[in-house]
């Protein structure tokens, strides 16, 4: 009778701890997200966070896709190989990147950069009193601090997306046509020939839903840390682990919107 | 109480962390154009008092009155407005570790007031100057700083608006004698020069004598004596007493067990 008693209360306690945190989240967001529409807009940090975002990510997520673009081609082949339909490796590839890995990739490696790095950052300062500084100092801190990074981590994430496509593309080019003697000119044939605007468009909508994700569960963690620097660490786990788990639920959520017939 | 209204006023303030009780209701006058020192040991809740006024912290309960208006409970452009009376020195400074010195005690004017950035620089300058700190400081980052002078860039920071109000949280401690004597003197010159009021933060009682007009004591989550500085040495009142002359012995116990 006592151990039902406990089991159900451990799991009235975690539904509760559930509610709090969806409702605190919920309360963090409005006004995050209705700063980013009222002035003043600060220009100057927006641009600061562009750079830190888009162009510091370039490396890496770059990197990821390369290899993720190779590994496609090696792997498509050895299976199509098996059907004669090797020439479907170039759609393969195109298709895999632009509608799935490139975003998903670029934003769960962006999670991880950036989402930790914002939640430390803003973390640390709200546990050395410099986010209450700044309200004395008459400057909103969703206006100062959170929107900026928002503003900036939709806008960035499309253009990194889309590079981060092109050079995946070019490292299932690479395999194809150094690795197993494709025709370069047929290859790049084959992927523009069918590779649809839905295709590229779809994945750049996701990439500006992660950016927004990652941002935001950065800036919340950070925001919301207490207890110094073991809380500021835990802080940054969570804005990472969060992130890169709503990212890998969002995109199956908007795959179904843009393709589930 | 007086016919001219106070520029703060708190009635009944109190909060409580969980079960940890801090404020069990603060009363308390701060008259415009004056200087307010606040002395307690330590822990007693005098920074979260401030905070409280501030808006930072929400008191559980009670009044707390600017100018005569309600403040307990603003928010948005009324909030906004409320907080440019004010000037803070943070008991940690709270120095802005991503911006240069410079920017950081120009940041109230460019970021909250939107004055251009060379005219905001110049005051800057001039108000590190006042505290002790030469143009070439400006440069630095806040990380490359000593804690005395992160605490000196904090104060030319909470002054650099001349804001009406002024709150110090202990705004000599870190500091050398000779110096913390500059920063009693400074705060002295805003009062009197600038008009400011302030409520200020100490344990140094050398710092008591010199700023304050008045001098409020704050134990257990109450005020227990308020009264003029000359009156401090014959206050009367034990907890005074014991605080003034720094004695282990009296009514203030301190949670400590002997080794
Ligand atoms: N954010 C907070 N969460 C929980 N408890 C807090 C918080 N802020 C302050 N306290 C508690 O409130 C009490 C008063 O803190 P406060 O910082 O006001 O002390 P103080 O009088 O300024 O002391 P000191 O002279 O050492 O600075 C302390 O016991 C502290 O533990
Ligand atoms: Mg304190």
């Amino acid at each position: 009778m006592h151990l039902i008693a406990a089991f159900l209360a451990s799991i009235g306690r975690g539904f509760i701890a559930f509610a709090t945190a969806t409702g605190r989240l919920a309360l963090f967001t409005g006004p995050a997200v209705s700063h980013c529409f009222a002035p003043p807009f600060y220009g100057r940090v927006v641009l600061r966070q562009m750079v830190e975002i888009g162009y510091y990510s370039l490396p890496v997520v770059g990197l990821t896709a390369l290899f993720t673009g190779m590994v496609l081609a090696l792997q498509s082949y050895t299976g199509f190989a098996r059907f004669n339909a090797e020439g479907a490796i170039a759609n393969v590839v195109v298709l895999s990147m632009t509608r799935e890995l490139g975003p998903v990739l670029a934003g769960l490696m962006v999670a991880g950069r950036i989402g930790a790095a914002m939640a430390a950052e803003l973390g640390t300062m709200r546990v050395t009193e410099q986010i209450d500084a700044l309200t004395t100092l008459s400057t909103n801190p969703y206006k100062y601090l959170i929107a900026p990074r928002l503003i900036a981590g939709v806008l960035v994430m499309p253009p990194l997306v889309l590079i981060d496509d092109v050079i995946g593309v070019m490292g299932g080019w690479i395999i194809a046509v150094y690795k197993l003697g494709f025709s370069s000119g047929v290859y790049l044939h084959n992927t523009v020939n069918f590779v649809q605007f839905n295709d590229v468009f779809s994945g750049l909508v996701k990439a500006a839903v992660f950016g927004f994700l990652i941002t935001l569960m950065g800036c919340y963690h950070g925001f919301h840390s207490r207890g110094g620097a073991r809380g500021v660490g835990q802080a940054t786990t969570h804005a990472v682990v969060s992130a890169s788990i709503l990212i890998l639920l969002s995109d199956y959520v908007l795959t179904e919107l843009f393709f589930a017939k | 109480m007086t016919a001219r209204t106070p520029k703060i006023r708190l009635a009944g303030v109190r909060k409580s962390f969980g079960a940890k009780r801090v404020l069990e209701g603060i009363d308390l006058d701060v008259p415009a154009g004056e200087s307010l020192v606040v002395i307690g040991g330590s822990g007693s809740g005098k920074s979260v008092t401030i905070k409280c006024i501030l808006g930072l912290i929400r008191p559980d309960a009670g009044r707390i009155e600017i100018d005569g208006d309600d403040v307990t409970n603003v928010r948005g452009a009324r909030r906004d407005a409320m907080l440019r009376k004010f000037g803070m020195l943070f008991q940690g400074s709270a120095l802005f570790d991503s911006l240069p010195v410079w920017q950081n005690v120009a940041f109230g004017l460019i970021q909250g007031r939107g004055m251009k950035r060379n005219q905001a620089r110049e005051i800057a300058i001039e108000k590190l100057a006042a505290v002790g700190l030469g143009p070439d400081v400006g440069e630095l980052s806040p990380a490359e700083l000593s804690g005395g002078m992160q605490k000196r860039v904090a104060l030319a920071r909470a002054i650099a608006a001349n804001p009406e109000i002024i709150f110090f949280d202990e705004p000599t401690t870190g500091l050398d004698p000779i110096m913390a004597d500059v920063i009693n003197d400074l705060i002295q010159t805003c009062v009197r020069r600038l008009g400011a009021t302030a409520l200020s933060i100490t344990h140094d009682m050398a710092s008591v004598r010199k700023i304050a007009d008045h001098v409020a004591m704050i134990y257990d989550g109450r005020i227990v004596w308020t009264g003029t500085a000359a009156e401090i040495d014959a206050s009367g009142n034990p907890y005074v007493d014991q605080f003034v002359h720094g004695r282990a012995e009296g009514p203030i116990r301190m949670q400590v067990r002997s080794i």
